[in-house]
C-alpha cells in the first residue's frame, strides 16, 4: 500500500520533459480519441503536453514546424505486457530479472526494483514507435509472479519520474497447464492455492499486531507477500491472470466475481470461445493477435481471428508481445489483427487508447487530445504496415534520437572494407 | 520474434529457456529424454527403390533408402490472368498471366495461351509468386502440442548424431503443416536440432499432407547435414562434463569426425576400386555416421551449418578448405553482414531473421539490415524461420526486411525480396532446378496472393503444389485438417 501511494505520487510530481514547441503539420493525425482520423491536420505540443490537434490549428510564433506532409502521426504505441527494462540477453541470467526462483518471494516481488532505464533495449524499440510498455514479472516457483509496472521508453532521456509511470501497476499470476504445474499438478490446487493465499491476507490485515506478537495461525505466504496482496483482494489493484483455456477463463471469472477483484486476463487464446461472458464481466484482455497454433493442450482452439472476434463481443482489447527485445513487432501483431478481421481503429486502439484506459493512466496518455503528454510518433506510412517505419518519435514531448545500439552497428558494417578495422568507425 | 502469450506472463524469453525447446535458436534444446518406448512401424515399408536394385553387398555407403513415395496430387490446367507476378527469376510483370498444366508452369508472361477447359482464375489486384521454401523447419520432429511426447529434434546423446535423419522423427500429422501451407509455404527443409556438433541429416519435403514423411519427401532433393557452431553444442555437452565445452572444442570435435571421414570414405574408395578391377575384396563394416559425413565430403549430402556470430562462420569455412567439403548455408546467421563479402565470394548462403535477436549471447548483434546487407554484397540472402510462427509469415519477414534495406538508401523492390523466400532457398537445399522461380519446365508450385505479399494484409488465398490445388482461403474443402485436430472443430467455429 505504501508503494502504491508512492508511486501515485511520482506520478503526479512527474514533471513534462521538454518545453520545446513543435508543431506537426500537414500529417494524417489518427488520435485515437473522439477526433477520429483528421487529414491534412496540425498536432501543437507545448511543454511536453499536447496542446491542441485539428484541421486548422494556429502555431504559435516561435515553434518549431515539423512539414509531415504524406505522413501519419499516432499517439506512441504501447505494450501491454513485456520484460523490457528487466532483460538484456536472454539466455545470460545475471540480465534477467523478471523472475524469482525463490519460493519465499511472490506477491511481494516488484519489478520496478529491478528496472534498468539504461538497457540497450529501450532505443532499439523506442526508435520504431513504442514508447510506453507494462514490464511484468514472470512467475518462476510461484502462481503468484509479483507487481509489475508501467514504463514510458524514454530510459534516462527525462527528468525524475518520465521512465517509471507507476509501480505496482498489478498484481500478476498464472493459471491453466502452467499454474497447475506451479500448484502441484492440477489446476484445482492452483485455484486453491489462490483461494488461501487470498484468505490469509484478509486474516492478516485483521490482526496484524496479533500477528507480530506471534499469536496468529501461520500463512501459506510471507508477511510481506500478504502485504503485497491485500490491494488485489480489496480490489484496488488488477490481477493479471495468464490464461488460455476457455473452462479455465471461465473459472477465473467466477472466482473474479465471487473475490471482486479487478481482473484483467492475458493469453486468452480460446478467448472467443467465451467472449460473450468476458464481455458481460466487462473484464479487459491483453491477446497477442498472432498466435494461432494448437501448441498445447490449453490452445486447442487457438485461431488468428481471436482478436477480431472478442471484439466483435464487446470485450475491451489490448495487445501484447510478452517480449522484450523484439517488443517493437507491436505494430506487426496488430496489422495481422486486421489482416484477420479486426478494424483497424480497433486495432490501432488496441496498442494505444484502450491499454491507456485498461492500466489507468488514460488521463494523461493514449490519444491524440488536447492535455495528454506528448507521446507522438511521425510515420513514413500507415503504422500497422511492415514496410512503415516511424520518422521521429516523441515522449513527453521530448523528441527521442533514432539512434540504438542497432543502427550503430549497422553505419560501421553498411560498407565493408576501410584502412582500418570497423573497431575504429565510432558513431 | 513471438512470444508465446500462452503463458503471457512466462515471458517470451522463458519460453525459449524451458517451454518450448522446439528451434534450434532455443537457448537450451531439451535435455535428453529417457529412451522412448519401442515405436511401431509408422507405415508400410516404401517400395524398393529401383527395380534393378543392386545386391546388398554392393551397397556404397551414400545409397539412398528411404525413398520418395510422392506423387503430385491431381490437378487440371489452370490460367491466372490479370495479376502482378513476381518470378523470382528477377522479372516482374504487371497484369499478367501464367499457365500452370501437368503439374508443371507451362507459360509466364503479358499473356499466355491457355488450352481449352483450363481453370480461369481472375487475378486482378492480386499477386502471383513461386511457393516459399522454409529452408530451416522443424514442424514434424517438433510437432504440435508440444508436448514431451512430441519432442523428436534433437537426439542430444552425442555430439556427434551425424547417424541420425530428421526423416524417421517427422510426424506428418503435425496440424503445424497446414498452418504453413495458409501462409504459402510450398517446400521446406526439415532439420535435427542444433545440440550437437553434428546433429544429423536432413529432410526436404513438399508441403503435403501424407501417410508418411516419404510422401512428402521432395523427389532428387539432396540430403543436408545439420552442423552447429557456438554456445548450444558446448553449453548441451559442458555441462555434463563432457567435450565440448568451449569453442575449440566445438572444432577440434568437428575436426576429429571429419578425419575420420576420410578415412571411412578412403576405405570404401578402395574397396569399390579393387572390386571394379575384378579383384578380391572385404566389403568394410558400414557406419551410418561415417556414412553420412563421407557423404558430405563426396559432395553429395549439403552442409547446413547453424553458425551465429561472424568469427565462427570464418572458422568453419576454414574447417571446410582443411577437409575438402563445402558450406552450403550458414543457418541463424545474425552477424552475416560482418562477412557479407566473404560470403559472396565462397558462394555460401545466409539463411537469416528478419529481427530476432538478443535472446542468447551470440545473437546480441542482430540487425534490422541483416537481410538487405548481405544481398547488397552480393551474397546468397534467405529469409528462414525456425519456428512454426515464423512459417506461417515468412513474407511478412522479408517485407520487413526490404523496408530495412530500403531507410537505409538501398532500393529493394518486391522483385528482389521475393527471392530471399523461393530461389534462393530452393538453391541452398539443392533444389533450384526443380522450382523456387515461375519458369516454364519448374513445378508448379505457386502462390496467388489476395495482394502484395510484403503487406501485412495480405493472404495466401491459393497454394498450388505441383499444379494441384491444395490450399484456398476460401474453400473449406481444400483446407488441410490433420487427425489430431478432428472433434476439435466446435473449437474452431464459433460457439
Amino acid at each position: 500500500m505504501r508503494r502504491l501511494l508512492f508511486s501515485v505520487l511520482l506520478a503526479l510530481s512527474a514533471a513534462p520533459v521538454a518545453a520545446e514547441t513543435i508543431a506537426i503539420t500537414g500529417a494524417t493525425l489518427h488520435t485515437a480519441g473522439p477526433q477520429g482520423t483528421i487529414r491534412n491536420g496540425t498536432l501543437l505540443i507545448e511543454n511536453g503536453r499536447i496542446r491542441a490537434v485539428g484541421p486548422a490549428v494556429a502555431v504559435p510564433a516561435g515553434a518549431r514546424r515539423i512539414d509531415a506532409r504524406g505522413k501519419v502521426v499516432t499517439p506512441g504505441l504501447f505494450d501491454s505486457l513485456s520484460t523490457l527494462g528487466v532483460v538484456e540477453v536472454g539466455a545470460v541470467e545475471g540480465t534477467r530479472d523478471a523472475r524469482v526462483q525463490d519460493d519465499r518471494v511472490t506477491a511481494a516481488f516488484s519489478v520496478a526494483d529491478a528496472l534498468n532505464p539504461r538497457s540497450i533495449l529501450i532505443p532499439v524499440n523506442r526508435i520504431e514507435g513504442l514508447t510506453r510498455a507494462v514490464v511484468a514479472p514472470d512467475p518462476g516457483k510461484s502462481l503468484i509472479a509479483g507487481q509489475g509496472a508501467i514504463i514510458t521508453l524514454i530510459g534516462t532521456l527525462g527528468g525524475p519520474g518520465d521512465f517509471l509511470v507507476r509501480s505496482p501497476a498489478a498484481m500478476f499470476a498464472v493459471l491453466g497447464e502452467q499454474g497447475s504445474h506451479l500448484a502441484g499438478g492440477s489446476r484445482a490446487a492452483a485455484l486453491l492455492r489462490l483461494k488461501e493465499a487470498f484468505q490469509d491476507a484478509l486474516d492478516y490485515a485483521a490482526h496484524r499486531s496479533a500477528f507480530d506478537a506471534g499469536d496468529r495461525r501461520s500463512y501459506a505466504l510471507s508477511r510481506l507477500d500478504l502485504e503485497a496482496l491485500l490491494p488485489v483482494v480489496r480490489g484496488q489493484l488488477p490481477l493479471v491472470v495468464a490464461v488460455d483455456r476457455a473452462s479455465d477463463i471461465e473459472t477465473v471469472l467466477r472466482f473474479a466475481k465471487e473475490w471482486k477483484l479487478k481482473l484483467i486476463l492475458s493469453g486468452v487464446t480460446e478467448g472467443w470461445k467465451v467472449a460473450g461472458q468476458i464481455a458481460a464481466a466487462r473484464v479487459p484482455v491483453l491477446v497477442n493477435p498472432m498466435e494461432d497454433r494448437p501448441d498445447n493442450f490449453d490452445s486447442l482452439g487457438s485461431t488468428l481471428e481471436n482478436a477480431a472476434r472478442l471484439h466483435k463481443a464487446g470485450v475491451t482489447l489490448a495487445f501484447a508481445t510478452g517480449d522484450a527485445h523484439n517488443a517493437r513487432n507491436l505494430k506487426q501483431a496488430a496489422g495481422n489483427a486486421v489482416a484477420n478481421g479486426l478494424p483497424w481503429d480497433a486495432a490501432l486502439e488496441a496498442i494505444t487508447a484502450t491499454p491507456a484506459r485498461i492500466w489507468g493512466i488514460a488521463d494523461h496518455y493514449g490519444t491524440l487530445e488536447p492535455g495528454k503528454d506528448a507521446d507522438v510518433v511521425i510515420w513514413d506510412g500507415d503504422p500497422l504496415e511492415l514496410t512503415t517505419f516511424a520518422d521521429a518519435v516523441f515522449i513527453r514531448g521530448k523528441e527521442m534520437p533514432m539512434k540504438s545500439r542497432q543502427t550503430e552497428l549497422r553505419d560501421r558494417y553498411k560498407d565493408l572494407g576501410g584502412p582500418l578495422p570497423p573497431a575504429y568507425r565510432k558513431p | 520474434m513471438t512470444a508465446n502469450l500462452r503463458s503471457l506472463a512466462f515471458g517470451a524469453l522463458a519460453a525459449l529457456l524451458s517451454l518450448a525447446p522446439a528451434g534450434c535458436a532455443s537457448a537450451a534444446p531439451p535435455l535428453p529424454a529417457s529412451p522412448p518406448p519401442a515405436k511401431a512401424a509408422a507405415a508400410p515399408p516404401p517400395p524398393a527403390p529401383e527395380p534393378a536394385a543392386p545386391a546388398p553387398a554392393a551397397r556404397k555407403p551414400v545409397d539412398i533408402p528411404y525413398p520418395s513415395t510422392y506423387e503430385p496430387l491431381p490437378s487440371q490446367p489452370v490460367v491466372i490472368t490479370n495479376a502482378t507476378i513476381l518470378t523470382a527469376a528477377g522479372e516482374r510483370i504487371a497484369r499478367g498471366s501464367v499457365l500452370l498444366r501437368d503439374g508443371k508452369v507451362a507459360a509466364v508472361g503479358a499473356s499466355v495461351e491457355a488450352p481449352a477447359g483450363a481453370v480461369a482464375v481472375d487475378g486482378t489486384g492480386k499477386w502471383v509468386t513461386p511457393g516459399i521454401i522454409d529452408p530451416h523447419s522443424h514442424l514434424g520432429v517438433y510437432a504440435a502440442p508440444g508436448v514431451q511426447a512430441n519432442e523428436d529434434g534433437n537426439e542430444a546423446t552425442n555430439p556427434n548424431t551425424a547417424e541420425v535423419w530428421a526423416e524417421h522423427s517427422v510426424w506428418p500429422q503435425d496440424p503445424q503443416f497446414p498452418l504453413a501451407l495458409a501462409g504459402g509455404v510450398t517446400t521446406m527443409q526439415i532439420l535435427p536440432g542444433s545440440a550437437n556438433l553434428f546433429g544429423g541429416r536432413s529432410v526436404t519435403v513438399k508441403n503435403v499432407p501424407a501417410r508418411d514423411v516419404y510422401g512428402m519427401k521432395f523427389p532428387g532433393a539432396p540430403y543436408g547435414l545439420k552442423m552447429a557452431c557456438g554456445e548450444n553444442p558446448k553449453r548441451v555437452y559442458g555441462s555434463k562434463g563432457r567435450s565440448p565445452a568451449t569453442r575449440m572444442g566445438n572444432v577440434a570435435g568437428y575436426r576429429a569426425a571429419w578425419m575420420k571421414a576420410r578415412e571411412y570414405m578412403e576405405k570404401w574408395d578402395r574397396y569399390e576400386a579393387k572390386k571394379k578391377a575384378g579383384k578380391d575384396a572385404d566389403e568394410p563394416a558400414r557406419d551410418l555416421q561415417l556414412e553420412t559425413l563421407a557423404g558430405v565430403l563426396r559432395g553429395e549430402i549439403l552442409v547446413q551449418n547453424h553458425c551465429y556470430r561472424a568469427d565462427e562462420m570464418l572458422t568453419m569455412i576454414d574447417v571446410a578448405k582443411e577437409f575438402g567439403y563445402k558450406v552450403t548455408a550458414f543457418h541463424h546467421a545474425v552477424e552475416a553482414y560482418k562477412i557479407a563479402d566473404v560470403l559472396a565470394a565462397n558462394g555460401i548462403c545466409a539463411d537469416m531473421w528478419a529481427d530476432w535477436w538478443g535472446f542468447k549471447m551470440e545473437a546480441f548483434d542482430g540487425i534490422r539490415e541483416n537481410i538487405a546487407l548481405v544481398e547488397k554484397a552480393g551474397a546468397c540472402a534467405i529469409v528462414h524461420s525456425d519456428s512454426a510462427d515464423g512459417i506461417q509469415r515468412l513474407n511478412q519477414e522479408a517485407a520487413k526486411a526490404m523496408a530495412a534495406g530500403n531507410r537505409m538508401g538501398m532500393h529493394l523492390k518486391e522483385e528482389d525480396a521475393i527471392r530471399w523466400l523461393t530461389i534462393n532457398p530452393a538453391r541452398s537445399i539443392g533444389i533450384d532446378k526443380q522450382t523456387g522461380t515461375l519458369e516454364p519446365g519448374k513445378m508448379a508450385d505457386v502462390v496467388l496472393w489476395s495482394g502484395n505479399p510484403f503487406s501485412v494484409y495480405s493472404h495466401a488465398e491459393k497454394v498450388y503444389i505441383d499444379g494441384a490445388l491444395l490450399y484456398d482461403r476460401n474453400d473449406p474443402a481444400r483446407q488441410p485438417e490433420m487427425d489430431f485436430e478432428l472433434g476439435l472443430r466446435d473449437a474452431k467455429e464459433v460457439e
